[in-house]
C-alpha cells in the first residue's frame, strides 16, 4: 500500500459561492496516499468549506471529488469525518460510549441497533485515545481536550482509508496536543491518509509531511519542505506574517531576489 | 377521595376523556424530548398555531366534525407551516426565530378569520370547533381516541424503529451525512411525526397551549436524567400524567378548559424537577454549595489556628475566640466551626476559654495548608 503511487483525495476545479460571493474558487487539490497533510489559511479561507464540500454537505458550484479514483458518493466507507469539536451541543443527553458507537451507524446500516461488536470495538478506540476510564462518563463533563479524544475514537472505529479532521487542536491542553499528534502520526505509518485544517502555522513542519496553503484559491499544496515557503505564507496570509519567517523553509536566494524585484 | 376517583374511572365518558389525555401526552411528551434536544421547541408552537387554519379548511371543505377529518386538516396546515419556513430559511436572510413567528401569526390569523367566518354561517353543527382553540376534553368521544390510539401507535413505532438514526439526527447530523445516512428525509421523518404528535393533541389541548406539550415535559425530564431512552420515557410519563390530571379537572369541573389545566399541571412537573432533580436541581446544588461553604469556613478556622500557634511557636498557647472571629471577617460562622473542629478532637477548649489546636488538629492543619500551597 505503501508504495502505491494512486491518489487518495483528487479534487478538481472545485468552486463554492454563499449567494454570489465565492468561498472556494477552483480548487485543485491532489493528496497522494499515506501523507499527513495540514490545511493552512487565515480565517474565512475557506478551509472548514473545503472539507465539508469534499464530504458532501456543502453543495459546490463546480467541480469534482474523487476518493481513491472513485466518486466520493461510491467510498463513503473508506471516508472518516471528524467535525469541529463545537459544532455538537456536548449537553446531548448520552455518554462516551454511545458516542464512539455511531462510528459503526455507517457499517449497521438502517435500523440495525448497535451491540456487542460495536461495543468491543469502540471500547479499543477510546483504548487508543486513552478515554477506557471514561466510557460511561456523560459527555457534558468532559473537557474540551477529552471531547476531542472521544470524536477521535469515533472515527477510528469508522476503520476507514481517509481521514478529515476540523481542527482537532483548536482549544485542546497540550499533553491531548501530543497524544493526538501520535495518534495522527500511527495512522499515517498504517498507511491511512489524514486531512487536518490546523490553525498553528508554527507547528506545521513538525506535525505534518504535507501541506495546503488556502485562501479562497489554493496557494500551493505539497510536500511541506517545497510548499511551506515564506513566499507562499505571505501570498495566502498577505504581509502579516513576518514573525513566522523563522519557522518556515528558507527560500532559495535567487528566488527572494526575484521577488523583490516584481514586487 | 378515593371512591370519587373510582366512580370517575369506572364512569364510561370519564375513562374515554383519561385515557385520550394520557396517549396525548405519551406521544407529545416522546416527541417533543427530541424537538428540545435539537433546539426546535418553537418549531413546535409555529406548527400547531399552523393547524388552526387547516381544522377550518376542512370543516369548510367537507361540513364534518370527524376528528380524522380534521386532524388530517391539521397535519396538512402544520406541514405546509414548516415547509414555509424552511423556504423563508433559504430564500432570505431571516433567522429562524422570525421565520417561526411570521409563520406562527400569519397561519394563527388566517385560521382565526375562518373560525369567525364559519360561526357566522348558518351551518347546523358548527358548533365546537372553537374548542380547538384552548382544549376540551370533555369533548372527546370514543371514536376520537379509537384514532389518536392509531396515530399516536404508528408515530411511537417509528420512533422506536428510527431510534439510532433519530439519535444521529439529534446530535450530529454533519456526522450522521458524512456515514451516509440522509439526514434530510431523517429531518422530513422526524418533523413529520412532531406534526402527528401535535395534531394528536389539538382537540385536547388546544392551537394555543398545545407547544408546553411539546417543551414543558422535555425540560421537566432533562432534569432528572443523562440518558436519552431515559428522558424520552420519563418525558412521557410526565406527559401522560400532565394529561390526565389536567383532563380530570377540567372534565369535573364546569367551564374549565382543558388545555390550560394540563399546562398548569406540567407547569408543577418543571418547578418541581428544576427545584429538586437529584443532579441538576436548585435545591441540590444550593445543598452542595452549602455544604462547600461550610467546609471552607472549617478549615479557615483551623488555619488561624495554626497561623497563632505559629506566631507564638507555641501549640499549647490558647488564643481567644474574638480573636478567630476577627481573622474570620468575611466569612464567619466561627463559633460553629470551633464546635465541630472540637467534636472531630482537632481543638480544644482550656478552662479560661481560650481555643487551642490540638497535636491531632495541628497535624492536619499543617497538611490541608500545604495542600492549599500546592495548588
Amino acid at each position: 500500500m505503501e508504495n502505491d503511487n494512486t491518489l487518495a483525495i483528487d479534487v478538481d476545479d472545485l468552486t463554492v459561492a454563499y449567494r454570489e460571493k465565492p468561498v472556494l474558487w477552483d480548487i485543485d487539490l491532489k493528496v497522494p496516499r499515506g501523507v499527513l497533510m495540514a490545511i493552512v489559511g487565515p480565517n474565512g479561507a475557506g478551509k472548514t468549506t473545503l472539507i465539508k464540500t469534499i464530504l458532501g454537505l456543502v453543495k459546490p458550484a463546480a467541480g469534482r471529488v474523487l476518493i481513491h479514483e472513485r466518486p466520493y458518493k461510491e467510498q463513503r466507507h473508506l471516508v472518516a469525518y471528524v467535525p469541529q469539536r463545537g459544532s455538537v451541543d456536548w449537553d446531548f443527553p448520552t455518554n462516551v460510549l454511545d458516542v464512539v458507537m455511531m462510528g459503526r451507524y455507517g457499517e449497521l446500516g438502517w435500523i440495525r441497533r448497535p451491540g456487542k461488536t460495536e461495543q468491543q470495538l469502540a471500547e479499543e478506540a477510546l483504548q487508543k485515545v486513552g478515554m477506557l476510564d471514561f466510557k460511561k462518563r456523560q459527555i457534558s463533563q468532559l473537557s474540551g481536550g477529552q471531547q476531542q479524544r472521544v470524536f477521535l475514537a469515533r472515527a477510528l472505529v469508522q476503520e476507514a482509508q481517509v481521514y478529515f479532521m476540523d481542527e482537532p487542536f483548536q482549544g485542546v491542553d497540550a499533553t491531548t496536543e501530543k497524544a493526538i499528534v501520535k495518534l495522527l502520526k500511527e495512522l499515517r505509518e498504517a498507511g491511512k491518509t489524514v486531512l487536518v485544517v490546523h490553525h498553528d502555522l508554527q507547528t506545521v513542519s513538525e506535525y505534518f509531511d504535507w501541506v495546503m496553503l488556502l485562501n479562497v484559491r489554493s496557494i500551493a499544496s505539497g510536500k511541506v519542505r517545497e510548499a511551506f515557503t515564506e513566499n507562499n505564507l505571505r501570498l495566502a496570509y498577505g504581509g502579516k506574517v513576518a514573525f513566522l519567517t523563522h519557522h518556515t523553509h528558507e527560500n532559495p536566494k535567487n528566488e527572494v531576489n526575484n521577488s523583490n524585484l516584481s514586487g | 377521595m378515593p371512591s370519587a376517583i373510582f366512580e370517575f374511572f369506572s364512569d364510561h365518558t370519564f375513562r374515554t376523556v383519561a385515557l385520550g389525555s394520557g396517549i396525548l401526552g405519551i406521544v407529545s411528551g416522546a416527541l417533543g424530548t427530541f424537538a428540545v434536544l435539537r433546539k426546535q421547541s418553537l418549531l413546535g408552537d409555529a406548527i400547531s398555531h399552523a393547524a388552526l387554519p387547516g381544522i377550518a379548511l376542512a370543516f369548510l371543505l367537507t361540513q364534518s366534525k370527524a376528528t380524522l377529518i380534521l386532524v388530517l386538516g391539521a397535519a396538512l396546515a402544520g406541514w405546509i407551516g414548516t415547509y414555509f419556513i424552511t423556504l423563508i430559511l433559504q430564500k432570505t436572510h431571516l433567522k429562524d426565530d422570525s421565520a417561526l413567528g411570521l409563520i406562527l401569526s400569519v397561519f394563527f390569523g388566517f385560521g382565526l378569520v375562518l373560525l369567525t367566518y364559519i360561526q357566522k354561517q348558518p351551518y347546523a353543527n358548527q358548533a365546537g370547533l372553537d374548542k380547538f382553540l384552548f382544549g376540551q376534553a370533555a369533548a372527546l368521544l370514543e371514536r376520537d381516541v379509537i384514532s389518536m390510539s392509531v396515530l399516536s401507535l404508528f408515530v411511537l413505532l417509528v420512533l422506536l424503529l428510527f431510534w439510532k438514526e433519530f439519535k444521529l439526527l439529534s446530535f450530529n447530523p454533519d456526522f450522521g451525512f458524512s456515514i451516509g445516512f440522509p439526514v434530510k428525509i431523517l429531518d422530513f421523518m422526524l418533523t413529520g411525526l412532531l406534526v402527528l404528535a401535535i395534531v394528536i393533541g389539538l382537540q385536547t389541548v388546544g392551537v394555543v397551549l398545545m407547544s408546553a406539550m411539546i417543551v414543558a415535559p422535555a425540560a421537566a425530564a432533562r432534569q432528572w436524567t443523562d440518558r436519552l431512552g431515559r428522558m424520552v420515557l420519563l418525558s412521557a410519563i410526565f406527559g401522560a400524567l400532565s394529561g390526565v390530571i389536567g383532563a380530570i379537572f377540567s372534565s369535573t369541573t364546569a367551564k374549565l378548559p382543558t388545555g390550560p389545566t394540563i399546562v398548569l399541571c406540567l407547569t408543577v412537573f418543571v418547578i418541581i424537577s428544576i427545584l429538586f432533580a437529584s443532579q441538576r436541581g436548585l435545591l441540590w446544588r444550593w445543598i452542595k454549595e452549602q455544604r462547600n461553604r461550610r467546609r471552607l469556613q472549617v478549615e479557615a478556622v483551623l488555619n488561624d489556628l495554626l497561623i497563632l500557634a505559629e506566631q507564638h511557636g507555641d501549640i499549647q498557647h490558647g488564643h481567644p475566640i474574638e480573636v478567630l472571629r476577627t481573622m474570620s471577617i468575611g466569612h464567619g460562622g466561627v463559633d460553629r466551626s470551633l464546635q465541630e473542629l472540637r467534636a472531630r478532637n482537632w481543638v480544644n477548649q482550656l478552662p479560661s476559654g481560650n481555643w487551642i489546636l490540638t497535636k491531632e488538629g495541628y497535624n492536619w492543619a499543617k497538611k490541608l495548608s500545604g495542600k492549599e500551597g500546592n495548588s
